[in-house]
């Protein structure tokens, strides 16, 4: 059995020497998961809003939002020995969990973290090279850092991989 | 700050109140409903941080039936009715009188059923509530998954999420008779709602 680090809600984390990260029930949060194969390093973050630009508390927590979690989770992956430029980003979650007529903006928030997640990962040049987002149903992560594969858990569509 | 941080004891019993009248009449509903007794718990009124949540219906990967509804109006907020699969099929076998199979599929029919449940209990706990308060609560049409508690929670803590890394939580938990159903709800009022439902109901605001 591999070391599994567990990454809560609004939480983010990194693991190096096949250690698994591994996040559970994302809803409308979106998990954001970076690799780079050379130095076998994986980064995950349990992303819950877009932008920390909302905020209104201080000293938030900056996994909790897109635009503040990544950059956090890069600069951790630089410290185990990765390189942006060898970073690719697989995404998964931002579903729309319950339909209504008449939406609100926060009722939209699964896409709208989908979106945020994917502009910001293009500012860094990251390559998005795979993603499961959307749709209507909750999703569990796992992502081996030993070969980057990323394991989808869903009710309805059993397990998938990455 | 998150200012829910700071309600004081008596705050919370007011608030834990709140969750004794609503789900009160939402047991008496249900109990209705089934032509059975239906016990219920004493609530729980707490700020728990989001990693917690689930776990107070078996974890954030246990597959729960929710129906969830939106509160508008005065005070607005989130609502959730949550069960777990096996008492969701109890429910409806003894609603319904139909055997149901054991897989995770639910015909159209069932759905709905489960749907009106929701919004029939719901209903009564909101309609208890804005009698109480006098504050107008409407429930948005219900909406019904069947899915990871995690997945499914979350979602009633965007508006929390603004403000800090846990939410004030109302929850209740009836039984029916026999045991064989068994059911949460969980009002999580916006942080804003707080405010008016003391000043409603004359509770001194420091």
């Amino acid at each position: 059995m591999k070391q599994q680090i567990k990454v809560g809600m609004a939480d983010l984390n990194i693991a190096a020497e096949g250690e698994v990260l591994k996040t559970t029930g994302l809803g409308s949060c979106v998990g954001l998961t970076l690799y780079d194969s050379t130095a076998k390093v994986a980064g995950m973050a349990h992303i819950m809003l877009p932008s920390s630009e909302i905020a209104r508390e201080e000293n938030f927590n900056k996994a909790k939002y897109a635009d503040t979690a990544l950059p956090m989770l890069i600069e951790h992956m630089l410290k185990l020995g990765a390189s942006i430029g060898r970073m690719t980003a697989k995404i998964a979650g931002g579903a729309q969990m319950f339909m209504f007529a008449g939406q609100q903006d926060t009722m939209r928030i699964g896409p709208r973290n989908v979106e945020t997640c994917k502009t910001l990962l293009g500012g860094y040049s990251i390559r998005l090279a795979a993603e499961d987002t959307g749709a209507n149903y909750g999703r569990t992560i796992e992502l081996d850092s030993s070969n980057g594969i990323l394991l989808i858990r869903s009710v309805q569509h059993g397990v998938k991989e990455l | 700050m998150n200012p829910v941080n700071e309600f004081s004891h008596f705050k919370m019993d007011v608030l834990k109140e709140v969750g004794n009248i609503g789900a009160g009449n939402a047991a008496t509903a249900l109990s209705r409903l089934l032509d059975k007794p239906v016990d219920m718990g004493v609530p729980t009124v707490a700020l728990v941080p989001f990693e917690e949540i689930a776990d107070r219906v078996g974890g954030s990967e246990q597959i729960v039936v929710a129906v969830f509804l939106r509160v508008e109006g005065d005070a607005p907020g989130n609502m959730f009715f949550i069960i777990q699969e096996e008492s969701a099929k109890r429910l409806l076998s003894n609603l319904l009188s139909i055997e149901l199979d054991n897989g995770l599929t639910y015909s159209e029919m069932e759905f709905s059923a489960l749907s009106e449940i929701g919004n029939i209990l719901a209903g009564s706990y909101l309609s208890s509530l804005a009698d109480f308060t006098k504050l107008s609560m409407a429930p948005t049409v219900p909406s019904l998954a069947v899915d990871m508690a995690g997945a499914i929670l979350s979602y009633g803590l965007l508006q929390f999420g603004t403000m800090g890394d846990d939410a004030l939580l109302i929850e209740t938990s009836f039984l029916e008779d026999k045991e064989e159903v068994e059911g949460h709800f969980f009002l999580i009022p916006d942080p804003e709602s707080f405010e008016k439902i003391f000043l409603a109901l004359g509770v001194p605001t420091e």
